[in-house]
């Protein structure tokens, strides 16, 4: 598979798979679908847009590069499309809260990260 | 049939100078001896990994090391569920026959071995390496969404987790082995740094050097009768991205599989052993198994319920978070205490009736379930 244009390779984007055959979303990016096993996938752009699932701020953190950004919140969200994704929140995130997403820089990489909308 | 016929445990904590080999080596050696066996008697051999000292062929490394030329071996990888899982194998190889008496041995210098950084890079591995690693996460953190959305949910405070620090730290006190010897209030663990929230360094199992092994045996060698009477497995997903639903978790699948395998319910249960990782891990896991009503976990602990003399003793010899944790050797020190209990043999700590117990162990992030009864006969 070609690598995807999205954060994980440093473009500012979030992308996902659809299954043509069961229609289910999935994140993490393979040659299938891991619901049904069909090779017929689009790939799309989320909107950004979600729910807070679950919050976490780190404030040990292993090595010299994440320690320099202590403390940051990892955040689970639930997209508008359907498929759950790890990132990075503000700090003062709830579970519940209404969410969307911009980028930034975190130990030399581009990361997700989520604020409550206005 | 399948008895654990010999178990054998190393203090946890430091033991400076020792490697991987050598604490395994040593609860072996224990385990055996306990067994009432010789090496040569030892046909199979299981064995985890080692974070310090990884190697693609462990149990024949250890087997040469060790002086054993058995006829089945290899290792196991299943997480913090490794010991279980080892244990649910050897089960199954002695019923159908393959081997008379299976080793299984965990053990690691991962206190002394390398620095805590280095084990907590390493453990945070089982995150998603392109979705989730780059992000910065730990272990804790991981655990710590699981606790955010649990408690949530389930209406559950910071200071009901720290309920269980507590109890396995009490509980550690009457264990000689163990890695910590000062007790805890739950306003220590309110106060102790933050480490990924809401988990507070007094909710995380600490990194130690240890060894545990047991032997078992298609029938028993002593006056230890303690029969395996049905495991299961569940494994559900391995990141917490791709995690289930609260309401789907891996330990009630598996929980439902050994009562079914054995015939056994929660109410015959005495004795539990529970994987508790970090609070979260344990709270999470009694209200699975039904040991404890959705969110009620923690009143149960402040009751008394699953202290030495409570109705369901709890991890007597003080869990991972007080015990210690040493990788695969770590939740095989429940093991090693249920089989004291159940054979009298746990002195100062010895609850009244250990005679049926439930085991449990978890791998990853609630990954990876083993859940298993063992019955005195």
């Amino acid at each position: 598979m070609d690598k995807p244009a999205d954060w994980t390779t440093g473009f500012e984007a979030i992308l996902y798979q659809v299954c043509a055959a069961c229609e289910r979303p999935q994140y993490f990016r393979r040659g299938f679908c891991a619901a049904c096993g069909s090779t017929g996938l689009a790939e799309q752009r989320a909107s950004g847009k979600g729910t807070v699932y679950a919050t976490s701020i780190v404030a040990r953190a292993a090595t010299p590069e994440t320690r320099a950004h202590v403390p940051y919140n990892i955040v689970l969200v639930d997209t508008e499309e359907g498929f759950r994704m790890m990132a990075h929140g503000a700090n003062d995130l709830a579970i519940g809260d209404r969410v969307s997403a911009r980028f930034a820089q975190f130990a030399g990489r581009l990361v997700p990260y989520f604020e409550r909308e206005r | 049939m399948s008895y654990i016929t010999g178990v054998g445990l190393t203090s946890y904590g430091k033991h400076e100078g020792l490697t991987s080999l050598d604490l395994m080596s040593k609860a072996a050696e224990l385990a055996i001896a306990d067994a009432g066996l010789r090496r040569a008697e030892i046909d199979g051999i299981l064995c985890g990994y080692s974070t310090v000292s990884p190697h693609i062929m462990l149990a024949t490394v250890f087997a040469e090391h060790f002086g054993i030329r058995p006829s089945y071996a290899h290792a196991v990888q299943v997480g913090g569920a490794t010991g279980l899982a080892m244990t649910m194998l050897a089960h199954h190889l002695v019923e159908a026959g393959v081997v008379k008496h299976v080793l299984v041995v965990g053990g690691e210098n991962r206190l002394t071995g390398q620095s805590r950084d280095a084990s907590i890079v390493a453990l945070a591995q089982v995150g998603h390496p392109d979705y989730e690693v780059p992000l910065g996460p730990t272990i804790p953190a991981y655990y710590g969404l699981v606790a955010s959305r649990y408690m949530h949910e389930y209406g559950v405070t910071e200071e009901d987790l720290a309920e269980f620090a507590v109890l396995m730290r009490a509980h550690a006190l009457a264990h000689p082995g163990a890695q910590f010897h000062e007790p805890i209030t739950v306003a220590d663990v309110m106060a102790s740094k933050p480490v990924a929230s809401p988990l507070k360094l007094l909710d995380c199992c600490p990194v130690s050097d240890g060894g545990a092994a047991f032997v078992i045996s298609c029938e028993p060698t002593n006056a230890a009768r303690v029969k395996i009477r049905g495991c299961a497995q569940a494994h559900t997903h391995q990141h917490v991205t791709a995690a289930p639903a609260l309401s789907e978790l891996g330990a009630e699948i598996s929980i439902a599989k050994a009562k079914q395998a054995s015939g056994v319910t929660i109410s015959d249960v005495r004795y539990a052993a529970v994987y508790d990782s970090f609070t979260i891990t344990l709270a999470m896991l009694l209200e699975d198994l039904g040991l404890a009503k959705r969110g009620e976990a923690a009143s149960r602990v402040r009751s008394g319920y699953f202290s030495r003399n409570g109705e369901m003793p709890l991890n007597t010899h003080g869990g991972l978070l007080s015990y210690g944790h040493c990788g695969v050797g770590g939740a095989m020190a429940h093991l090693v205490e249920t089989h004291l209990q159940m054979t009298g043999r746990a002195g100062g700590r010895q609850v009244r009736d250990a005679s049926l117990a439930l085991l449990h162990g978890d791998g990853g992030v609630l990954s990876s379930h083993v859940s298993m009864f063992l019955e005195r006969v």
